[in-house]
């Protein structure tokens, strides 16, 4: 049993925190940055899988212990779907914006109407 | 459909024990078996079916009855009938003791299956729901008008009522008794609320739903428990082996009794059946006459044998059943509508069957069956009787009907007869059921309740029965008298055909009573579970002069008096204090609930997403954040460093890099401006890629590198248009926590990852990948798992990447289009559009003079909120007038024109602050037209393709249009 490096551990730390803390500001596109750093704490979250620095999983004539792939294989995948739903995030925004010249995302104004309400709208 | 068997002859040992009373009715096994196996084989397979075809039957009723009007009913009885004929073929077979069976299987797994079991207590249900249902189905094509709203509706419901009471009645899983219990709710709740544009009616919808659903989940939880003690989830199981006692059970029988109570409307829940009168009157006939609010009754008999011996399950049936059958009959005397008569007479009649059917001895099953099918017919035809009296006279109220016994003779005869029944006079079949009702109850003649509790029992019967006895009396009067007081009212007789349904009902309770014999081999079947009292009770007319017989007589000389003395008896009625009303209760707690939710509401739901994530981030640190904590203090998870295996780094080059990462993370964080916000973005992610360099991992660096540099590219592209700066908020606790929130979280999940990976066992899986990477043919590993081993994911990804390009093509195409349009201003804009759209085309297909008249309207309007505009617009208002000083200019320029003063001039109400704004979508198209873009563009999507071609037949009226408009203009 040996546990990842604890520097890694750190880094995947301040990764996630960033993430959550861009994730609730309300500038949309301080959101979108979020996300992209969520992904990135992801893939360092894959990577403390791995045990120790080890040759890249290549077969080749080296001998000695090769890094785990599958994580790898899994972060490939996650950093092109991160990739994808950045881009789409960001025409979101964009389109919002443009729609009515505001970056910051906006209370629901129902839920703020219900919030209001003193009587049940309906009490049978 | 795996088995259709016929139970040998039951094999409790309770049978042997009379043996000469089952050899009476039962053929020998063997002899005659063998001859009727052959037919009956396969019948008891066919109920399956038949609950299939109501369903069948359902799907086209509607359209069949907008066609064919309410003869349609006449089809959509055919699965009850189907059903009825059904049931008496087998009725020799199942009052002989062989219960038919019918198995299809469901989830075996969990228990569950479609069990089929018709016994003596089944069919006596099927008379009801599928007898009386096909006679109400002939009664309702006579009813209803053609083209009446929603008939066909209500036809289909009905139906589907009608098969879901079958299933209830006929099935052997308490689930699937559950799931049919419920369809019969939200039939009844759709049949209720026929006339939904009445507020009446769509109330007394959600009530009777509430009260049977609601009641229906708590017996849902009782059938759980229930089927969990016994291991077995068949009722049949269940009842023959009752689990042994403890609190559970009790606390189970306490909540089917209250799903039983709910559905048959006992005290204090019967509230919602006399509202549920507002439903037409065969609906209310069928429904809350004969079949649903007899499934109560039916699930309280149907334990009755393996429960009633329980004393919590037996005084709960007997006190409920004995205040209902009082309330009801109390309230019944005092309504002047003949409906609610019926219906609070129905409620009294319904706390008489249940307290019958959970007495659990056999004279009271005996009562019970008889008492059963007696309301069935007797109550039904009253139904049908009132809906007679109502179509022909359009009124069902006592003090406005008179003489109609005269006008309607047959009616009357029959609706008298009906009545009679259900006070219990002799030679119908409710004076059957009563004589037996009161046996059951005389003290020492049963084994249960004992001496005193028989005679309270007894006592309360007789007061029901008198009370009875006086609003069928009432019922006769207020219906068919002559009134002095009353003037007559004219009306049109009704048909033969319509008075048929009725008249043929009491014809059945007048042939049950004259014959007894018909109906007591079924009363037998269901009762020989029973415990016996000291002999044997068969249901007749004459048992000879016995007590039960002197209560009857009693009852009929009160039960006359009180009608005779009707003022002084309404006068004492008036005098009663009120009782609390159990619909104020019923209020109070739909009111409370709403009140709760509306204060959850408030409390929780602030309409500020970065609160909701707040929300969900702190879940997640006090739930598995403190059952992390808990382990680490208890010692129960293992930390890395207490087993000497805790490493700092990997190798001290990746802490100069996790440095990097990390000061440019935080750096991130902290920028408010956008620019340099995005190169720190995007060193972070270069500097990760450093760290997967040093993990081994190159592949994974070369995608994150090019995956880096594309999004940073397009960022710019974004950003360039957006705010120098982020929008920043005032520091302040709120921010502290926020900051705190997040740091906490983030902290917690790397230490459960570095936790939980430390903890790891087993070796890697991919192991196995290395052994078989000749077989695919390739060195790199990570490639071959994503081209070969986990293609599948590969092309997943494909999907998802693409998916993501095509909603970004249409994000960002869209906005060349300039569809941005505000939704309370969609329809000017769309105009707006329109007329944007249309010069556009002028412009490409007529001359240039034309392009330069359809130009200038959208001009004109799109200068206005220009000028009013702050600093930004002045940037807009350059743009605007930079083409209007030239408009000559290219076929291009004026298009985008066009497009930007569309919105603009769509809404020339709104100044002020949105003047700020408003001109941005006008430079937007011109920013794009300025690398040339713009003439290709109405040919750019092959939607907009279309547009332009059909144009030139219209093009050279539209441009003139304008031309026409223009002219006025200057």
């Amino acid at each position: 049993m040996s546990a990842p490096g604890f520097t890694l551990v750190v880094v995947a730390a301040v990764l996630y925190s960033s993430g959550f803390y861009l994730l609730l500001q309300r500038s949309l596109m301080r959101v979108v940055f979020g996300i992209l750093v969520l992904g990135h704490a992801a893939n360092v979250s894959l990577m403390l899988t791995d045990r120790a620095i080890t040759l890249p999983p290549l077969l080749t004539e080296h001998e000695g212990p090769l890094s785990d792939p599958l994580p790898q294989a899994m972060a490939l995948t996650a950093i092109v779907i991160t990739f994808g739903v950045t881009t789409f995030l960001l025409a979101l925004a964009y389109r919002v914006w443009l729609g009515d010249e505001n970056d910051e995302v906006p209370a629901d104004l129902e839920d703020r109407r219900i919030g209001r309400l003193a009587e049940p709208e309906d009490s049978a | 459909m795996r088995a259709a068997t016929l139970e040998g002859t039951p094999s409790r040992p309770a049978d042997l024990l009379r043996p000469a009373r089952r050899t009476g009715t039962a053929p020998p096994p063997g002899g005659r078996c063998a001859s009727v196996l052959p037919m009956m084989i396969d019948v008891p397979m066919l109920l399956p079916a038949i609950l299939a075809l109501h369903a069948v039957v359902a799907v086209p009723l509607p359209p069949l009855v907008r066609r064919l009007g309410p003869r349609a009913f006449l089809l959509a009885g055919v699965p009850p009938a189907v059903s009825a004929v059904w049931a008496l073929a087998q009725a020799p077979a199942i009052v002989a003791g062989r219960a038919a069976t019918a198995e299809v299987a469901w989830a075996p797994a969990l228990g569950i299956g479609l069990n089929f079991r018709v016994d003596a207590l089944s069919l006596a249900m099927i008379v009801l729901v599928s007898g009386i249902g096909a006679v109400i189905f002939c009664y309702c094509a006579a009813y209803f008008h053609h083209g009446e709203r929603g008939l066909g509706r209500l036809a289909a419901v009905l139906v589907l009522f009608s098969g879901a009471m079958l299933g209830v009645v006929t099935t052997d899983n308490l689930f699937a008794l559950y799931v049919f219990w419920e369809l019969t709710s939200v039939t009844s709740f759709l049949l209720v609320g026929h006339d939904d544009r009445k507020e009446q009616a769509r109330r007394a919808a959600t009530q009777a739903l509430v009260t049977t659903a609601g009641t229906g989940l708590l017996m849902l939880i009782g059938f759980v428990m229930l089927g969990h003690a016994a291991g077995d989830y068949s009722i049949s199981g269940l009842v023959a082996d009752p689990p042994d006692g403890g609190p559970w059970l009790t606390v189970a029988l306490v909540l089917v009794l209250a799903g039983a109570f709910g559905k048959s409307a006992q005290v204090p829940l019967h509230f919602w059946l006399p509202g549920a009168m507002v439903a037409p009157t065969p609906v209310s006939a069928y429904l809350h006459a004969a079949a649903m609010v007899k499934g109560g009754v039916y699930l309280v008999a149907r334990l009755a044998p393996g429960f009633a011996d329980a004393d919590l399950w037996r005084w709960l049936v007997l006190g409920f059943g004995l205040a209902t059958m009082l309330v009801g009959g109390w309230r019944a005397l005092r309504q002047d509508d003949l409906k609610l008569l019926l219906a609070y007479g129905t409620v009294s009649q319904l706390g008489f069957l249940v307290l019958l059917g959970g007495a659990g001895t056999q004279v009271a099953g005996v009562a019970m069956i008889a008492m059963l099918l007696a309301h069935g017919f007797f109550k039904s035809a009253l139904f049908l009787t009132v809906g007679i009296i109502d179509h022909q006279t359009g009124t069902r109220s006592i003090s406005r009907l008179t003489g109609l016994g005269r006008r309607m003779p047959v009616l009357a005869v029959a609706a008298t007869l009906a009545a009679a029944s259900m006070a219990g006079l002799p030679p119908l079949v409710g004076f059957v059921g009563k004589e037996a009702a009161l046996e059951a109850f005389v003290p020492g003649a049963a084994p249960a309740p004992g001496p005193e509790g028989s005679a309270v029992m007894l006592t309360g019967l007789v007061l029901g029965s008198i009370l009875t006895f006086a609003y069928s009396a009432r019922f006769v009067w207020g219906a068919f008298a002559d009134k002095s007081t009353v003037s007559e009212r004219g009306f049109r007789r009704p048909s033969a055909a319509f008075v048929a349904a009725p008249v043929a009902l009491t014809a059945v309770s007048l042939g049950l009573g004259l014959a007894p014999a018909l109906a007591d081999p079924l009363a037998q079947g269901y009762a020989h579970d029973l415990p016996a009292g000291h002999h044997a009770y068969h249901l007749s007319l004459w048992h000879g002069i016995t007590l039960p017989l002197l209560l009857t007589g009693l009852v009929i000389a009160a039960g006359a008096l009180m009608f005779v003395r009707r003022r002084a008896v309404s006068r004492l009625q008036n005098r009663m204090p009120r009782w609390p009303d159990a619909e104020y209760g019923y209020h109070l707690f739909v009111h409370g609930v709403y009140s709760v939710a509306l204060s959850v509401t408030r409390r929780t739901q602030s309409g500020s997403l970065p609160v909701y994530l707040g929300i969900i981030l702190a879940t997640m640190l006090l739930l598995p954040g403190a059952r992390l904590a808990a382990g680490l203090i208890t010692g129960e998870i293992a930390v890395p460093g207490v087993q000497g295996a805790f490493r700092l780094w990997d190798s001290p080059l990746e802490l100069l890099v996790a440095a990097v990462v990390v000061v440019t993370t935080i750096a991130t964080v902290r920028e408010h401006r956008r620019f340099p916000a995005l190169i720190l973005l995007s060193v972070l992610g270069f500097g990760i890629a450093g760290l997967f360099v040093l993990h081994g991992a190159p592949d994974l660096a070369l995608t994150l590198v090019l995956v880096e540099t594309l999004t940073t590219i397009i960022l710019v592209f974004v950003l360039r248009r957006l705010p120098t700066t982020f929008s920043v908020r005032p520091n302040g606790w709120a921010k502290r926590l926020t900051v705190l929130l997040c740091a906490a979280a983030g902290t917690f999940i790397a230490l459960a990852l570095w936790l939980m990976t430390a903890a790891r066992t087993d070796a890697p899986i991919s192991q196995g990948y290395t052994e078989r990477a000749d077989e695919a043919g390739g060195d790199n590993l990570v490639n071959i798992i994503l081209a070969d081993f986990r293609a599948l994911d590969t092309l997943g990804e494909i999907v998802v990447l693409a998916t993501a390009a095509v909603a970004v093509a249409s994000l960002v195409l869209l906005n060349r289009r300039n569809r941005v349009v505000d939704e309370p201003a969609a329809e000017v804009a769309v105009e707006a559009e329109e007329e944007a759209r249309l010069s556009a085309a002028a412009e490409e297909h007529a001359d240039s003079v034309a392009a330069h008249a359809a130009a200038e309207p959208a001009l004109g309007q799109g200068q206005a909120p220009a000028r009013g505009a702050g600093a930004e617009a002045g940037e807009a208002e350059m743009t605007v007038r930079g083409t209007a000083a030239g408009p000559e200019g290219a076929g291009g320029e004026s298009r985008a024109e066009a497009v930007g003063g569309g919105p603009g001039g769509g809404e020339p109400a709104e100044g002020g602050p949105a003047g700020g704004p408003r001109p941005r979508p006008a430079d937007a198209p011109g920013d794009a037209a300025d690398p040339g873009p713009a003439p290709p563009d109405p040919g750019d999507t092959p939607a907009d393709s279309a547009d332009p071609p059909p144009d030139p037949r219209e093009t050279p009226a539209d441009p003139d249009d304008h031309e026409g408009s223009d002219d006025g203009r200057p």
